[in-house]
Parts: C-alpha cells; sequence; structure tokens
C-alpha cells in the first residue's frame, strides 16, 4: 500500500485491474486504491507474473501492506505461500509522526512562504503549483521524483499555507517569488516544474533569469495561448459550499469520481480563510483577464529544454496548446486524462520527468 | 502541521480575532472582566469556564463585565446591535435564558421583520448547553430547539473546535441575532485549527462520515456518540453516514434529504428532550418529503423527557451514547430491537 501524501495512513481497495497470472511490466497499474483524499491506481514496481492478488476489494489496509506478489514464472506457489505468510506474520504498520517530511515555512520579500522539501543532491527541482492550487497537487509525484534530487514544492503567495498578499498579482509578481525562494534557499540554478498557471510562472521566471534554469516541465501549462476555462476560474472563485466546490473540481479531472469529499473539503477550508478570495480575485484579473489568458509568453525567447506533459481532456487549458512550443521541445500527450495529469496520470508523468531531467544532465 | 487547540481557545480566539479586526465588535457578561489585579489574579477570570480569558488585557476598551441580570444585558445587547455595535454577550447557562425571553424572541427577534428589512441586530449570545459536569438540573439541559422554534433567529451548534471558530467567526459577522450553544463538556476538547481567521456560512451542514446503509444525523457533541457508534458498527457491516448541521437555524435538510435517499434509514441523535425537539423536527421533515425513501421507521435518540438528573449514575444514563445510537440504527436494518 503506497503512502501518497503525509497524513495518508491507509487506503481502500477499489478494484484489481489485473486477473492473476497476468503478464505485468514495470509501471503498469495494478489495482485501484483510495485514499482519504484521492483515488489512484496503484503501479507495478518491478515485472514479472502476478502470482498472488494478497489485498481483497474492500480492503482497508495500511500504508505499507502487502497488495500482490509479483514474481517470475520460475518460483514455486510454495515460495509465494511462504513469503505471503512471512510478510503478514512480521508487518508491523509505520506509527503515526514517525518524523517525515514536513512543510516549512521561510521569509520572501517580507511575506511567509510555505515550501515542502524532499530528497537531497543534484540539480534541485521547484514545483510550483497552478491558480488556488498547493504543494498537495504534487502528492504523487515529489517523493518518487526526490529519488534522484532535491525537490521543492512551493505554495505560491495566496495560496495553500503561504501569505496572502498577493502584489499585483502577475506572473511577474509569482516569477519574483520564486527568484526570492532561489536566492534565500542558496539554488544557483535549478529545473523548474509548474502545473497550470505554475507553468507560465516558471516560464516568465526563465524569460527574466536563463541562467538561472536548467529546464521548464509545463504540466498542462497556461501561457501559450489565449484559451482558458473562465467557468472554471469564476466557479472556483464563487464555490462556498461543498456541492459548488464539487462541481467546480470536478472540471479538473477526466474522471469526475476522482474528486472525494476530503478533497473538496480541504479545499473549502482554504477557500473560507479571510483574504483567499480576495487574492483568488486579483490574480484572476491580472492573469485571466475577461476570460482570457492576458500574457501569452513567447516561446522561441525561453532557450531552455522543455518537457510539456497534457492530458488531452483537459478541460482548462486546451492541450493543443503544446503547438506553440518550440518544435525541440519534448510533448508528451496523455490520453484520456484531464487537466490535474499529474495526479490522474501520475506513473507517466514522473516517468516523463524523471526520463527528461535525466537526459538534460 | 497545523496546530491542535481546544474548542475553548477556538471560540477565544476567533473572538480576539474579530475584536482585533473590527472595534465594533464588543463582549459583555459576567466575570468578564473582575478579578482582574486582585490577589493571585493577574487576568479576568473570563467567564464561568474561562472562555473570555485574555481578551480583557488585550481590548480593555471592548469588554466589560454586567450585572447578575441576564434581562438588562441580553437587552443591552439588542439595543447596542441597534446602534451598530457588534455585540457578544455571554449568557453562562442556556437555562438562564428564561429571565430574558423578551429580549430574545419578541425583541431582537423580531427588529428587521417590524421595521421591513432596515433594522439590522448584528448580535451574538454565547451560551453552554448540555449535561455531564454534575450541575444538576438548572445547568444542564439543551435547550436549543426553543430558539430554533422562532423565525429571526440563527441557532449555531458547533460540534469540534475547527467548527466552533469558523462559525464563531461567522455569527460575529452576521447581521442578525445568533444563538451560539457550546457544550460545556467539550471545552476541553482538541482538534486542529488554522491561525488565520476563516468562516463557515451557515445552513451547510457536514457530511462527517460517508456510509451507505444509515444516515445519522447528530448535533453539537451528539456528533461524537455518532463517530463511536458508526465505527463499531463498521466492524458490523453496517455503514452509516453522519451528517452535522452545524446550524439549526438555518437548517441544511436538502443534505439530509439526499443522505436518506440514498440509504432510506434514519436515526437523529439530540441530547434534547424528546418532545419538539431537532430530533422530532428533522424525523417529521424526512417523514414528509422523503416517504418513498423511507425503509424503516426513523428513530430518535434523545435524552428523555425528564430534567438532567444531578445524581451521576442517573445524568450519565441521561445523556445518549454510542451504544443507544448503535441500537437505534440496528432497528432501522432489523439487526436489532427497536430501540
Amino acid at each position: 500500500m503506497p503512502k501518497w501524501g503525509l497524513t495518508m495512513k491507509e487506503g481502500t481497495v477499489v478494484e484489481w485491474l489485473v486477473e492473476e497470472g497476468a503478464d505485468i511490466s514495470r509501471g503498469d497499474e495494478l489495482v485501484e486504491v483510495e485514499s482519504e483524499k484521492i483515488n489512484n491506481a496503484v503501479e507495478a514496481t518491478s515485472s514479472g507474473i502476478l502470482r498472488r492478488r494478497v489485498a481483497k476489494e474492500g480492503d482497508v489496509l495500511p500504508v505499507g501492506d502487502l497488495l500482490a506478489v509479483i514474481a517470475d514464472a520460475s518460483v514455486p506457489d510454495s515460495d509465494i505461500d511462504a513469503f505471503v505468510e512471512e510478510f503478514q506474520s512480521s508487518f508491523v504498520p509505520e506509527e503515526e509522526e514517525a518524523g517525515g517530511p514536513a512543510p516549512e515555512m521561510v521569509e520572501i520579500g517580507g511575506r511567509s512562504i510555505q515550501y515542502l522539501a524532499m530528497g537531497e543532491g543534484g540539480t534541485p527541482l521547484i514545483l510550483i503549483p497552478g491558480y488556488g492550487g498547493d504543494i498537495n497537487i504534487f502528492v504523487f509525484n515529489q517523493e518518487t521524483l526526490s529519488q534522484d534530487r532535491a525537490v521543492y514544492a512551493l505554495d505560491m503567495p495566496g495560496h495553500g499555507g503561504s501569505e496572502k498578499d498577493v502584489g499585483d498579482g502577475s506572473l511577474d509578481f509569482f516569477a519574483g517569488v520564486v527568484d526570492g525562494f532561489m536566492d534565500e534557499m542558496g539554488i544557483e540554478k535549478a529545473h523548474l516544474a509548474g502545473h497550470s498557471m505554475g507553468g507560465a510562472i516558471a516560464s516568465a521566471f526563465a524569460l527574466d533569469h536563463p541562467g538561472k534554469v536548467a529546464s521548464l516541465t509545463l504540466l498542462a501549462s497556461a501561457g501559450f495561448g489565449e484559451e482558458i476555462n473562465s467557468e472554471y476560474i469564476e466557479g472556483f472563485i464563487a464555490a462556498n459550499r461543498r456541492k459548488e466546490m464539487k462541481a467546480a473540481l470536478q472540471m479538473l479531472f477526466a474522471d469526475p469520481d476522482l474528486v472525494t469529499r476530503d478533497l473538496v473539503n480541504d479545499i473549502l477550508a482554504y477557500k473560507r480563510k479571510d483574504g483567499v478570495n480576495e487574492a483568488l480575485r486579483t490574480v484572476a484579473d491580472a492573469v485571466f483577464a475577461d476570460g482570457r489568458q492576458a500574457r501569452v509568453i513567447d516561446a522561441s525567447k525561453l532557450g531552455v529544454p522543455i518537457l510539456a506533459v497534457w492530458g488531452d481532456n483537459d478541460k482548462i487549458v486546451p492541450a493543443d496548446h503544446a503547438k506553440n512550443l518550440p518544435s525541440e521541445a519534448k510533448v508528451e500527450t496523455i490520453e484520456n486524462k484531464g487537466h490535474m495529469v499529474q495526479m490522474e496520470a501520475a506513473g507517466p508523468t514522473n516517468r516523463a520527468v524523471s526520463e527528461f531531467l535525466g537526459g538534460v544532465e | 502541521m497545523a496546530r491542535t487547540i481546544t474548542y475553548m481557545q477556538a471560540i477565544n480566539e476567533a473572538m480576539a480575532q474579530e475584536m482585533e479586526r473590527d472595534p465594533t465588535v464588543i463582549v459583555f457578561g459576567e466575570d468578564n472582566v473582575g478579578g482582574t489585579g486582585s490577589p493571585g489574579e493577574i487576568d479576568a477570570w473570563g467567564g464561568v469556564m474561562g472562555v473570555t480569558k485574555g481578551l480583557h488585557g488585550k481590548f480593555p476598551n471592548q469588554i466589560m463585565d454586567t450585572p447578575i441580570s441576564e434581562s438588562a444585558f441580553i437587552g443591552a445587547a439588542a439595543g447596542a446591535a441597534c446602534t451598530g455595535l457588534r455585540p457578544i454577550a455571554e449568557l453562562m447557562f442556556v437555562d438562564f435564558m428564561g429571565v430574558c425571553f423578551d429580549q430574545i424572541f419578541n425583541q431582537a427577534a423580531k427588529f428587521k421583520y417590524m421595521f421591513g428589512g432596515k433594522a439590522k441586530t448584528p448580535m451574538v449570545i454565547r451560551t453552554m448547553y448540555g449535561a455531564g459536569i454534575r450541575a444538576a438540573s438548572q445547568h444542564s439541559q439543551t435547550l436549543y430547539p426553543i430558539f430554533t422554534h422562532i423565525p429571526g433567529l440563527k441557532v449555531v451548534v458547533p460540534s469540534n473546535p475547527y467548527d466552533a471558530k469558523g462559525l464563531m467567526i461567522a455569527a460575529i459577522r452576521d447581521d442578525d441575532p445568533v444563538i451560539f450553544l457550546e457544550n460545556k463538556v467539550q471545552y476541553a476538547e482538541e482538534g486542529e485549527v488554522p491561525e488565520e481567521s476563516y468562516t463557515i456560512p451557515f445552513g451547510e451542514a457536514d457530511i462527517v462520515r460517508e456510509g451507505d446503509d444509515v444516515t445519522i444525523v447528530a448535533i453539537g457533541r451528539m456528533v461524537n456518540m455518532a463517530k463511536e457508534a458508526a465505527e463499531s458498527l463498521s466492524g458490523d457491516g453496517i455503514e452509516c453516514e453522519i451528517i452535522d448541521p452545524r446550524t439549526l437555524s438555518p437548517l441544511d435538510d436538502e443534505t439530509i434529504f439526499e443522505s436518506v435517499e440514498n440509504t432510506g434509514r434514519l436515526v437523529v441523535v439530540d441530547e434534547s428532550n424528546p418532545r419538539c425537539s431537532i430530533a422530532s423536527d428533522i424525523v417529521a421533515s424526512v417523514s414528509q418529503n422523503c416517504f418513498g425513501d423511507l425503509k424503516a421507521a426513523p428513530q430518535m435518540v434523545t435524552a428523555p423527557h425528564v430534567p438532567p438528573p444531578f445524581s451521576g449514575i442517573l445524568e450519565d444514563l441521561y445523556v445518549p451514547d454510542a451504544e443507544r445510537v448503535a441500537a437505534a440504527v440496528k432497528a432501522t436494518t432489523g439487526a436489532g430491537a427497536t430501540a
């Protein structure tokens, strides 16, 4: 049972996606699991034959418990049985608050900014959430990506646990926060990955500071065309009740069932804080004025390696904005996934990003 | 991660943040200031249970003591609200509300209506309800149904520290009279509460737990009893959906109806006495609106129709507990005898 996010303690096995005896490759989706926040598919961590589906549909299992056994065809059944028995007799769920990574605060330009750091070394990667989003949108990505390097996820002003004042709310304002963060952390050069408006922020930053950017990863990125779903932007600002918020959030996913009660409650708890709606209004007026993206980045001037990942069912920023990127940019379009492509297709997104960053270095 | 504070601290913080933000927010009641500077006591006592402790030191010009005269100071709150202030009056125990009924029911609740919608009455009456601390009949009742009966009053019953803060800030900013009922047994209960100010809108129930078998509507402290019952019932294969209305006026009946349409079974847990209670109100409204969806007779889990006893043994039997909730749930599923 994987751990998705800092607060996950257990997950519910919803549905097996493959039969026992199936030939499995690393990265194949095995089983759908529901955590408090969101449903996701668990991917195979190694290749082989799916010898045992240990967890049954409907089981609620602690993080770290055994879901399935994958082994070569040559391993005798008795060995598989012995392994399962051994695991189950010795498995102890991890105690709460085992001192895992926790968000920290840093002062940038007079504003307190929340960030989450994972991993060490390499050229660091900075994750920038989009409009209304916070570090939790990278819950399926940050830990995996931090196996190769230090990865920082940032709450932009007005978002998540950061201060609510958003200045003039422009892309340049947010790019300035990224700059301040890098200075504060002593990072001279970083890979930047931004989701949605976060991609536009990363790109605006790259235009101003080409020497500080090793590469750009654009996840369902804004900034490369005028279209934006203003029904979503306005719906998100207006939503103060569960139903309205659920309807708004469902636009973000190709599969609307992924929006759970806890996800809705978490976003409402953020939205109901003093100053948040004003901040969101200011940003929307600056970045998405009159239902259009106010600023389209001149992609030809970026001059850094670019990876773009899009779900082809993105209802917020059209996937065909990728055509406005330079021809040398690598573009991954993932079928039947929506705007939150890094959540809905976490495995493929993580693999594309890891491979891209590895290739750049 | 998130900060943990008590139900009492959450209410105190909500008042402090609003007094800081808006100087027209004022607090008064008994012992809010009294005791300040007396031997061994630097701070004020902070009301009968200490909920307003610390406010006098921070906002000496926005807090005052009143005589032990509920009819006078609740009337003063209604008058102050008419002048444009936002008073928060602390009326120790809801059981004492009887001496100031006219000020609440026939004055404050009616101003907006009588003056054609032109008058605003932004006042909050904070008060304690509930049995469980051996304080006997005159300090232990659960009287929110009486206020819910009166049009023109808003009635708020937070079940946890997070809601207590958000609902208190919403109550202070609301332009109508709000009766804010705090459960005295829950003051020490802890929960995650953001440091920032936030509001929770009135009239939106919280779905505390999702389940497809039985809908439990629980009010205030009874949400804890419902959660405990739901955990044990889950072991028996019965999945309960728990709905916390958070505000009784306005009441989010839509969320309750939708849940009952799905489960077909209803249990209401209410610490009030059973006749003309919130339990009887919700059962009636569900019976009228969701009759075709019901698979079993709705059940009420309430206190008996007697005053809260002083005897500790009897008082413990008086307050609904998880066992009684579970029995009522089983009565709706046919898994047990009728409660």
